[in-house]
């Protein structure tokens, strides 16, 4: 079916970009880093993204990149994601108090500006590595997803079933474990792509406005240096176009999985409108042409 | 407790734990990186930006943690946020408030017009839905994957140049003074277009695939199928009924958005050079310049709460269920 | 009241397109006439709200007409397809010809908008010479006809308790004297005091409106009390049909026996209530020969193996079971 064509498409992208960021720096022709007399050159079949004004491969600095960035997406949207799960169950299992405190938090989290918030904290980080970065994105972006699950946790903990278990005197956790959290996973697993997503694009921007890793290349490196020399007033397109695309494809590919579980989750989304050229229509149900046999 | 109120007390929840963490993350930097700036600029400082300073970076080791959180809020109410480092001798709050209007203008403008926009198509998109409107989808989602930033310097590259009308930087032309004469104002417009377009159309995909979701998931709620049975014209089907119903969760979903949605815009004024406060964020990062860089941070954090009241105000106008019966 | 006014005709009604769509509704042929109040019931999923949305193309996604006719009696004497009008003429012809009350009126109403603009839009809409103040003259008319205080006029949806919200529905759909009125368990969620008050005035106004009313439910004892013929459906199909005190009296189906007994009698001889054992077929595995056979008592041989046909039998009467087959004249 389409839909599964689509979250299909977005799996064997995303594989490619984590297979990248396995061997990516290996693979890479050159040295990021390295200089050499081919100073700001157009893409050729030596330097297939072109080089850097300091004569730097432009296409190994994209494929040693990925590493970082699906690192860091990795570890931010596994930090959030276990936040948002135990915050977000607690707050809709529970009652009273505890549960509207803990849902005043993550309002709080999801109310302040997100990335300006990263960016005071990384600044004022004794160091930055792309554990650090990936650490404060995950502390930070968890409360979005916290909300989603409460909402679902309170209304599942209405359900016949679960009621019967609490009647049955079943524990607490037996209770979240065997009967809510399996009927969460689909949320979840939606939730954590879209952490990995707001992760790679903070990073990235991160990296764009100068905090990133000492010494590491990724996406938003390459975009710093060509920004910071004016890459855009000599002409060298080739310096940002291609991390930017890589950006991009990976942001697609991420968007496309949560498509698929979005639409696995809610079935308003999912039915078929068209096929074979009829029209499913609201308010005027199609009526099939008889078949002329 | 009426709706109003409720919100009203979470925006000073909000704004007093951005207060607090903005409080203690200084005191998280190693050694005293400010110290030294003081000690550099010592001869040019007054003993009160000085002391200023202390009290926002916790540098007097002798007091304890709770006096100088009080003295912090007391300095904070009296809108001393301490000296910037960048644009000494300037004040924190001078540098913002000459920062903030463009921002507001900028940031603020393309983002209501973007969720108008974006909510206007998505409306259409979700109601056209198994048409040719469909294939818009994949195109909005690639769109919505990028960074508002790169988009920026994409414009630049392609639209801008020497004999282009759309200018690469700045936010009026260079030698003008600000006044409010036609001349500066139409130069403003000229230069706001390119970064406001910018923004415009990284930010209206979003809302185009969430108010499409809405309006494919209200579409099959029974009132609108009551409308069909009506015979009404299918205009008023799709906007009194159905659109109607989805810009409510799409309404409180731009309160919600907006924390994320202003830190990607902010970014666009680096890619332009253009003088608000996400320029002068990336300046403070470069310089480690701290006072600047909390007092930004409080500030933006503040309009944003702002921004959410407001459209707390409007979901209240929009959702009779919420409206207390006089 | 020989007239007819609507006839369904070889209806089939789907659920999603291609190897995947489930048929809801099978070949159903049903006749309305002028001013008769035709009941329609059926255990909850036998398709009865299938075929009242499927008829009048009210369907939601993923329903799809398969096939058949839905022919109007004009009052000029013209007949029109409703399967096959323009987008226009059908939504001209609704609600001023054929009004529906759906299932479960807490979700009629739109939450946003004041009951007021609800009903005086559907006015505006048919009507293009009327001046606001007398629609809102006619908005207030027909809350006082189903006994509404009509200072509820601008109340919003959510103002109001169920059972208003069910009769402003009902009001709703008499605003432009319907020629039909397609009700689906207008009262299911009601209690029996306030269910038997709507029913009663909505019996009242038919008689002085002289509109005709299909009336859907699973109560077959409310549906002999106020219709005049009833329609009897198991798993998409039409079993039996039949004048409402003959098939009160003597249920020829088995089926229709069985329904009879799943609910008090108000009325009439006392039944053992003893319901109808198992439970209706999924869509997707009919079972061979007559759908009812598995759960049948009085199944014969041929049952499994053939499917009946509804027609006349040989006591005149019409039903679909082997048990009385069709008449051959
Ligand atoms: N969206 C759908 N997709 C697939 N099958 C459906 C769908 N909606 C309804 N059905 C099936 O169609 C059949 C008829 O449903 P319908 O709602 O017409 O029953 P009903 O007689 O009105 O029942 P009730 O008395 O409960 O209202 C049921 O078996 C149901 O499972
Ligand atoms: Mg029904």
């Amino acid at each position: 079916m389409r839909t599964n064509a689509k979250a299909l498409t977005g799996v064997i992208m995303l594989v490619v970009f984590v297979l990248l960021a396995v061997i990516g720096p290996w693979i890479a022709p050159f040295d990021p880093s390295m200089r050499s007399n081919a100073l700001l050159q157009p893409p050729s079949s030596m330097h297939w993204f072109g080089t850097t004004h300091l004569g730097q491969d432009i296409f190994s600095q994209v494929l040693a990149g990925t590493r970082s960035v699906v690192f860091v997406g990795a570890v931010a949207g596994v930090v959030a994601t276990v936040l948002s799960v135990l915050v977000g169950i607690t707050a809709g299992y529970l009652s009273g108090t505890a549960s509207e405190g803990l849902s005043a938090l993550s309002n709080v989290f999801l109310v302040i500006p997100a990335l300006p918030l990263i960016i005071i904290i990384t600044s004022s980080l004794p160091e930055t590595s792309n554990l650090t970065i990936a650490l404060v994105i995950g502390l930070t972006s968890w409360a979005w997803n916290a909300r989603v699950l409460r909402a679902q946790t309170l209304s599942l903990r209405r359900r016949d079933y679960v009621e019967a278990a609490r009647a049955n005197g079943e524990s607490t956790w037996r209770i979240i474990l065997f009967e809510i959290l399996p009927n969460l996973y689909a949320v979840i697993a939606s939730g954590f792509v879209g952490t990995v997503l707001f992760a790679v694009i903070s990073e990235i921007t991160l990296a764009f406005i100068g905090v990133s890793d000492a010494g590491g290349w990724n996406w938003g490196t390459v975009l710093y240096w060509a920004q910071s020399q004016q890459a855009l007033a000599q002409g060298a397109w080739w310096w940002f176009v291609p991390a930017g695309l890589a950006i991009a494809l990976l942001g697609t590919s991420l968007s496309l999985v949560n498509f698929g579980i979005d639409e696995y989750v809610n079935p308003r989304l999912r039915t078929r409108f068209s096929m074979r050229g009829v029209r499913m229509r609201v308010g005027f149900t199609p009526v099939l042409a008889k078949e002329t046999s | 407790m009426s709706y109003l109120l409720k919100r009203l007390a979470f925006y000073l929840l909000t704004a007093w734990a951005a207060v607090t963490i903005n409080f203690f993350v200084p005191r998280m930097i190693p050694g005293d990186p400010v110290q030294a700036l003081i000690t550099k600029q010592r001869g040019q400082m007054t003993s009160e930006a000085v002391r200023s300073l202390y009290v926002l970076f916790g540098l007097d080791k002798n007091e304890s943690l709770a006096s100088q959180y009080f003295s912090y809020l007391g300095q904070l109410l009296r809108g001393d946020l301490g000296m910037s480092f960048t644009f000494f001798p300037s004040p924190v709050s001078d540098v913002i408030s000459d920062g903030l209007p463009w921002t507001v203008g900028l940031v603020g403008i393309t983002t209501v017009i973007g969720f108008l926009l974006g909510t206007a198509a998505g409306a259409v998109v979700g109601w056209r839905r198994g048409t040719w409107a469909d294939s818009l989808i994949p195109v909005t989602t690639f769109v919505s994957s990028i960074p508002y930033f790169w988009l920026g310097l994409v414009a630049i590259a392609v639209l801008t140049g020497p004999g282009s009308f759309f200018p690469a930087s700045g936010a009026y032309e260079i030698g003008l003074v600000p006044n409010w004469d036609w001349q500066f104002i139409g130069s403003t417009v000229q230069h706001g277009l390119l970064p406001g377009f910018t923004i415009l159309v990284s930010s209206v995909s979003g809302w185009i695939l969430s108010m499409r979701n809405m309006m494919v998931t209200v579409s099959s709620d029974d009132y609108v199928t009551v409308a069909h049975a009506k015979g009404l014209p299918e205009r008023r089907v799709m906007l009194a009924y159905a659109a109607r119903n989805a810009l409510l969760p799409n309404v409180s979903g731009f309160a919600l958005a907006l924390g994320f949605i202003v830190g990607g815009t902010l970014l666009v004024e680096i890619v332009f050079s253009y003088p608000g406060l996400g320029l002068q964020l990336f300046q403070a990062v470069g310089a480690k310049d701290y006072p600047l860089l909390q007092g930004i941070f409080l500030v933006i954090t503040l309009s944003v709460l702002l921004a959410n009241l407001l459209a707390d105000v409007a979901y209240l106008a929009l959702d009779p269920r919420t409206r207390r019966e006089a | 009241m020989k007239d007819r006014i609507l006839e369904v005709r070889g209806l089939d009604v789907d659920y999603g397109l291609g190897p995947d769509a489930v048929r809801a509704v099978r070949d159903v042929d049903l006749t309305l006439h002028r001013g008769e109040v035709l009941g329609l019931a059926g255990e909850s999923g036998s398709g009865k709200s299938t075929l009242a949305y499927g008829m009048t193309r009210l369907l939601p996604p993923p329903g799809v007409v398969a096939g058949g006719e839905v022919i109007y009696h004009l009052d000029d004497g013209t007949t029109v397809d409703l399967l096959r009008m323009r987008d226009a003429d059908l939504r001209r012809l609704r609600w001023a010809e054929i009004a529906i009350v759906f299932q479960g009126a807490i979700n009629s109403l739109n939450p946003v908008q004041r009951i007021s603009a609800q009903l005086m839009d559907v006015l505006k809409a048919h009507s293009a010479g009327s001046t606001p103040q007398s629609r809102q003259d006619r908005a207030r008319e027909l809350l006082s006809l189903v006994g509404i205080a009509s200072d509820r006029l601008h109340s919003y949806p959510h103002q109001l308790s169920g059972g208003m919200r069910q009769r402003v529905m009902i009001a709703m759909a008499l605003a432009l004297e319907p020629r039909v009125v397609i009700m689906d368990e207008p009262t299911t969620a009601l209690d029996v005091v306030v269910q038997r008050q709507i029913l009663r005035t909505l019996v009242g106004l038919r008689e002085r409106l002289g509109f005709s009313v299909v009336f859907i439910t699973h109560d077959l004892s409310l549906l002999a009390e106020f219709s005049d013929r009833i329609a009897i459906m198991y798993a998409g199909q039409v079993v039996e049909e039949a004048v409402s005190a003959d098939l009160y009296r003597t249920p020829l189906h088995p089926y229709s026996d069985g329904l009879l007994r799943s609910f008090p009698a108000l009325k009439g001889p006392r039944r053992e209530l003893s319901g109808i054992p198992g439970s209706p077929p999924d869509l997707r595995m009919m079972p061979s020969g007559c759908a009812f056979h598995p759960r049948c008592p009085r199944a014969l041989d041929v049952c499994d193996e053939q499917v009946p046909v509804l027609g006349q039998s040989r006591d005149n009467r019409s039903v679909a079971c082997w048990l009385h087959p069709v008449a051959v004249s």
